[in-house]
């Protein structure tokens, strides 16, 4: 049985994660709890805006309403990588070898280890940033599209169009697929493995009732889960052509409230469901099997993690009823 | 020992859009607006920092983004920018009672507007109370002549504030209000100087709220009525009002006009249309298919809906093809049961509307 240690931190959680072990909850008031012989507070910003764990899964980094960006260390080291701005950083990603992107407004800007720094600007706002899986490449959500940079050297952007303002950007674990989340409530993806020079193909995922605020990639990326609906929506992703032509899977579905976050297990072809009662589900993607990993909260989950091995599940609410999931009780 | 509600309805935050062009006195207002001792808490929203001299660390700058929707509509527009920063800012509720969007001198009100319409998670958490249009008397006239949203701001607006009443002359400021009630026969207007109006002409105006809209304009639509009396906040010119709103559709001039209103600059132009009561199985089809053909032309379409053995008043409200109603409250007493619709916009076909209206009479 699932056993639950819950912590109340009043306060709109934004996102969880484990830092090697230990777990992370950021709030929208800009405090990160760390749960780690007991509980630390860092107040990392005046407002959380956007977060995104380091890819050694050591740090968290942060963007804020103060324009600052931060690195909080598994050990509670506290690193400012921006001094306040007067424009909000509302996206952060993380790279390769400690890569670090941030935007605020038109202008996203990478911030190499070795503390070479270089931006790229855009003619439309910066929505969201995803560094590609391999090579130094930064991918960049906008209105219309998304521009693909090659952070060193001076290669020439690769411009993805689609008609419509894209909100978030993710690559597939094997760099295969670009799918972005759009003002609209669907998902648009791009195939990535063409032939140089050829012509993009395009992958349409819509027919959801609600805006999609959370995707994750499923272990190697065969299946990308997403919100948006009263069940998760599961796309599979292992065939040539992506899920064009396929039918999503549809887990833990429900009568009377929606899905609000998803998050894939590390290993297994396992969903972890958030709804927006607070409940939290773990459905098997193979058989659809459910189990219940928490029963209906304060308020709808807004952020999930889970820890390298797969055996923890961290989850925080809008409410800030928070807490850690052991699946193995 | 009590448990909190699972989720307890927040009241929506109430939002206020000031436009007007630049030099018209925004940020006069808005500065008033943030040091008067009302002990209410603002948000601001502003495109640039520029000169709000106040010390509040809830000035949010952001880029604005239109975007238009991939649903085929050309005219269902929102602000992107606003999306975000409203997101960002109703995390954090308890900072503030209230959002102010402050625009910039060329923008268009009609995203703005339509952003707390057609984003389902803004419309969850915020309201939008009124478009406020500041509009400097004295340059009026020249910026009706070189730019379209000059007009459209107005055009837009709930509550017009005419500031910089002091520059010009009483003939000039009745020309320009001419011009201005032209434009918007529905708005309130008001007079200033340095932009001194009260701020509860301004704030928490309901415009947009159905069951309060029109109830803040007892006499919506009776301006051209003979014998309707002002009261003592009503400054409205209603011989004036009356035919140069009229003349301009057809684009005659006979009557002697005090002062070149500069009227036959405008490009918008109202319908104010009346009817007897009106049947629900004929109107309710009208006023759709009439949003879906000539939306990209309706700025505004605000109405008083008398139906046919129904004793609750239904009121009506769109921005393009963004139509929303809902019943108000019983008619009262001697109340004269009738259906009154104003539609602002361009290229609006009066005859067309006005008898597809009388149609829906019961």
């Amino acid at each position: 049985m699932p056993t639950v240690a819950p912590i109340d931190l009043d306060d709109h959680c934004l996102a969880a994660a484990f830092l090697d072990d230990v777990p992370v909850f950021a709030l929208a008031s800009g405090q990160v709890v760390r749960l780690d012989h007991g509980t630390q507070h860092h107040d990392l910003h005046d407002g959380l805006l956007a977060t995104a764990v380091s890819w050694d899964g050591k740090s968290l980094v942060t963007g804020g309403e103060d324009g600052k960006v931060m690195r909080l260390d598994a050990d509670g080291t506290e690193t400012t990588l921006r001094a306040p701005a007067r424009k909000w950083v509302s996206a952060v990603a993380a790279g390769p070898q400690g890569a670090v992107a941030f935007a605020d407004g038109r202008t996203a800007t990478v911030l190499l280890s070795d503390g070479t720094e270089r931006s790229f600007e855009e003619a439309r706002t910066i929505e969201g940033l995803a560094f590609a899986p391999k090579g130094l490449r930064l991918a960049m959500a906008r209105y219309n599209g998304v521009s693909l940079v090659f952070v060193q050297g001076s290669a020439p952007a690769l411009d993805f169009e689609w008609k419509g303002a894209h909100n978030q950007v993710t690559f597939s674990p094997d760099g295969r697929f670009l799918v972005t989340a759009m003002q609209e409530n669907a998902l648009h993806g791009w195939k990535l493995d063409g032939k140089p020079g050829g012509e993009q193909r395009h992958m349409r995922m819509t027919g959801y009732p609600a805006k999609i605020k959370s995707l994750s990639w499923s272990n190697k990326g065969k299946w990308l889960a997403s919100s948006g609906a009263s069940s998760a929506i599961v796309w599979p992703f292992s065939g040539k052509d992506g899920p064009m032509g396929k039918a999503p899977l549809e887990l833990g579905q429900r009568a009377d409230t929606m899905v609000t976050c998803v998050a894939c297990h590390p290993a297994e072809d396992l969903v972890a469901i958030g709804f927006g009662d607070g409940m939290v589900l773990a459905v098997r993607i193979a058989d659809s099997k459910e189990a219940l990993l928490r029963r209906p909260g304060k308020g709808p989950v807004t952020a999930m993690a889970w820890n390298r091995p797969g055996r923890l599940l961290a989850f925080g609410s809008q409410a800030g009823d928070c807490g850690v999931v052991d699946i193995a009780g | 020992m009590s448990e909190a509600p699972v989720s307890s309805p927040v009241a929506p935050i109430p939002v206020t859009v000031l436009t007007g062009y630049l030099g018209a006195g925004k940020t006069t207002l808005l500065n008033r607006i943030l040091s008067e001792p009302h002990g209410k808490r603002y948000a601001v929203i502003v495109n640039e920092f520029g000169e709000i001299g106040i010390d509040n660390d809830l000035i949010v700058e952001s880029d604005e983004e239109i975007y238009e929707m991939n649903n085929g509509c050309v005219c269902c527009t929102v602000r992107g920018d606003l999306i975000r920063v409203v997101e960002g800012l109703m995390r954090r509720p308890g900072r503030f009672d209230a959002i102010i969007v402050e625009t910039t001198g060329l923008a268009d009100p009609v995203p703005v507007a339509q952003t707390f319409f057609m984003d389902d998670d803004v419309r969850a958490k915020t309201r939008l109370d009124a478009v406020v249009a500041l509009v400097d008397a004295r340059h009026l006239p020249a910026r009706l002549k070189d730019s379209r949203e000059a007009e459209d701001q107005i055009a837009f607006a709930d509550v017009v504030i005419l500031n910089k009443t002091d520059l010009v002359s009483p003939e000039e400021l009745e020309a320009v209000e001419r011009t201005v009630r032209a434009i918007n026969p529905s708005a309130r207007i008001h007079r200033t100087e340095r932009a001194a109006v009260a701020l509860d002409a301004v704030l928490d105006r309901g415009a947009f709220d159905l069951s309060r809209a029109l109830e803040n304009d007892p006499h919506f639509l009776d301006h051209d009525h003979p014998d309707h009396a002002c009261g003592p906040d009503c400054d409205h010119d209603h011989h004036h009002h009356d035919h140069a709103h009229d003349h301009h559709g057809h684009g005659h001039d006979h009557h002697d006009h005090a002062a070149p209103s500069d009227i036959h600059d405008l490009t918008i132009q109202s319908v104010s249309l009346r009817a007897g009561p009106v049947n629900p199985q004929r109107f309710f089809p009208w006023i759709e298919k009439i949003t879906q053909l000539e939306g990209p032309n309706i700025l505004r379409l605000k109405g008083i809906i008398a139906f046919e053995g129904d004793d609750d008043r239904y009121v009506i409200q769109g921005v393009h093809m963004i139509v929303e109603g809902d019943h108000q409250r019983p008619w009262k007493e001697g109340e004269k049961r009738e259906s009154r619709i104003v539609f602002i916009g361009r290229d609006l076909d009066r005859e067309k509307l006005e008898r597809t209206f009388l149609a829906c009479q019961a």
